[in-house]
């Protein structure tokens, strides 16, 4: 049911654990969905320095925030920010319908994070103007 | 790793070699029509569904002539409900008790069933998914017909007092349908005993072929014939009789029959060593079902903190098969309905896993599945931004 870019990313998750004294931090998800994902960024000239992801849920839950972590990793927060769901899936090779939303859990994460940054540092990311992490605690999709 | 250890028995079981030998008889051998009684290939294959039918009855304390064949456990489930339902819609009954923790098969049926003008009382069960039989006593009114509790649960083993609930329903001269396909080859079914008027089967949950079932109908019983065509059944359920089908399942039941009290004592023992043995090197798991009261080859725990899907599939990788209340693993959105049943939070039910085992399962297989078990659980809480209770409410 899952691409080998999947199954890879669930088996050896890359950048797993936390970052002390992060510059952002970000948790989306609820555990009554069965999904909870939480990012850390290390932030320095506003490039994403370095990136760890903790996740509870399914296995493309787990592939999603392994990916999403991949894709921002080294850029500069104001690209990150433009990182779509879509994104994801194709960088996964697919996922099936139902897993989607996992997806969507990983952009919203990355996002949550960001906010979190420029919130602690009065900065402005642009497309995140109008963001408010709550409007992410959505009911389960 | 190159063990295979297959732990979902109660979603499936490998057909017995016994069972296969005896059903190839009747692909090309014997393949009559058991309605063409003139002459001997039918004569053959009308011997062997009876013989079947006897093996059965006599298993469970009845009548052969009570014994009827279906395409498997929900047909059994959907015939009993809607038999009885519209066998007596009309005569001022319209009122059905069963529990929350039945199979979809009941749960869907009842629902369809209330479209007729059904009244439904889904009864509560306690944190170890027993049916409380006072909340069933008060639940009975004049318009009650049809009592349908299942006599071991699927998801997580607990057994319910049948016997008390069969009582309570001949007292009250309300007919008494119990799920058995769970319990059948694990429980000791009497129909007379136990006072059951109606008794669903499946085959392949022992041993037996897939797409085979039966439905036991005590005489007498107020219920409509189910498929209308020609006279097999009794006229009750038409179709040409899956000849080779009812085969393997009068062999299965003959060979559970036989083994009975080796296999009961060998499944409890694995079990037993298994739920000790996820206790000891786990923590904060929970078990699902009731300590005592429950099939001799469930498992279920919950695992904090961790959820179901990924646990399946690294347990794939090392070779073993259960199967999860997740929601992930449903395609649904909420955890399974029994886990929710018995008052666990959704965070903590998207965590459980069921294994069932079966007597070809060893004792190294066990002390496998625990150890792999151990590590999963370990590698996955190191993910989880969720490390104790406090983080789960939180979030």
């Amino acid at each position: 049911m899952y691409t080998e870019a999947v199954m890879d990313h669930f088996r050896n998750p890359r950048n797993v654990g936390s970052i002390e004294n992060a510059d952002g931090v970000g948790q989306v998800g609820n555990p009554k969905c069965g999904d909870i994902m939480k990012i850390y960024l290390k932030i320095k000239d506003d490039i994403i320095e370095d990136v760890k992801f903790e996740t509870f849920g399914c296995g493309s839950a787990i592939a999603s925030s392994s990916m999403a972590t991949e894709l921002i990793k080294g850029k500069s927060i104001h690209e990150a920010v433009t990182m779509t769901n879509k994104a994801v899936i194709e960088a996964l090779g697919g996922l099936p319908p139902v897993k989607v939303h996992c997806s969507v859990l990983a952009e919203q994460a990355v996002k949550s994070a960001l906010y979190d940054y420029a919130q602690k540092t009065n900065k402005v990311i642009k497309g995140l103007e109008n963001y408010k992490p709550e409007d992410d605690e959505v009911h389960c999709h | 790793m190159s063990r295979k250890v297959y732990l979902d028995n109660a979603a499936t079981t490998r057909v017995k070699k016994e069972v296969i030998e005896e059903m190839n008889n009747y692909f090309d051998k014997f393949y009559g029509n058991p309605s063409s009684q003139l002459y001997e290939l039918g004569r053959k294959s009308k011997e062997a569904v009876e013989k079947a039918r006897r093996t059965i009855a006599e298993f469970l304390n009845a009548d052969e002539k009570e014994i009827y064949f279906t395409a498997g456990g929900t047909e059994a489930d959907n015939w009993a409900l809607k038999g009885v339902a519209f066998a007596n819609l009309n005569k001022g009954k319209n009122h059905i008790i069963t529990s929350k923790i039945e199979h979809h098969a009941i749960l869907n049926t009842c629902k369809y069933l209330e479209k007729f003008g059904v009244e439904t009382t889904y009864l509560d069960v306690d944190k170890y998914g027993l049916v409380d039989l006072e909340q069933l006593k008060k639940a009975i009114k004049p318009e009650t017909m049809l009592i349908s509790i299942m006599f071991a649960n699927n998801e997580i083993g607990t057994i319910q007092p049948i016997e008390e609930i069969g009582k309570i329903a001949k007292e009250n001269k309300i007919l008494f349908h119990v799920d058995g396909v769970q319990a059948l080859g694990s429980v000791k079914i009497d129909v007379q005993k136990q006072n059951i008027d109606l008794l669903s089967m499946s085959a392949h949950k022992i041993g037996g072929p897939k797409g085979i079932g039966a439905l036991y109908i005590r005489k007498g019983t107020r219920i409509d014939n189910f498929v209308h065509g020609g006279g097999q059944e009794r006229g009750r359920r038409a179709g040409t009789e899956g000849v080779q089908n009812i085969v393997g399942f009068g062999k299965a039941v003959e060979i559970v029959k036989r083994d009975f009290d080796s296999y009961l004592e060998r499944v409890t023992a694995l079990r037993d060593r298994l739920i000790e043995g996820i206790q000891k090197n786990i923590p904060h798991v929970i078990l699902n079902g009731h300590p005592t009261k429950r099939l001799a080859n469930n498992v279920n725990f919950s695992y904090k903190y961790v959820e179901g899907e990924s646990i399946l599939l690294l347990l794939d990788m090392e070779g073993i098969s259960a199967s999860s209340g997740s929601a992930c693993t449903s395609g649904s959105l909420d955890p399974s309905h029994v886990l929710l049943a018995t008052g666990l939070d959704h965070g903590t039910a998207h965590g459980s896993i069921r294994f069932t085992l079966n007597e070809e399962i060893t004792e190294e297989d066990i002390d496998y599945t625990i150890e792999t078990m151990k590590k999963i659980i370990e590698k996955l809480r190191s993910m989880s931004p969720i490390k104790n209770d406090e983080d789960l409410k939180n979030s």
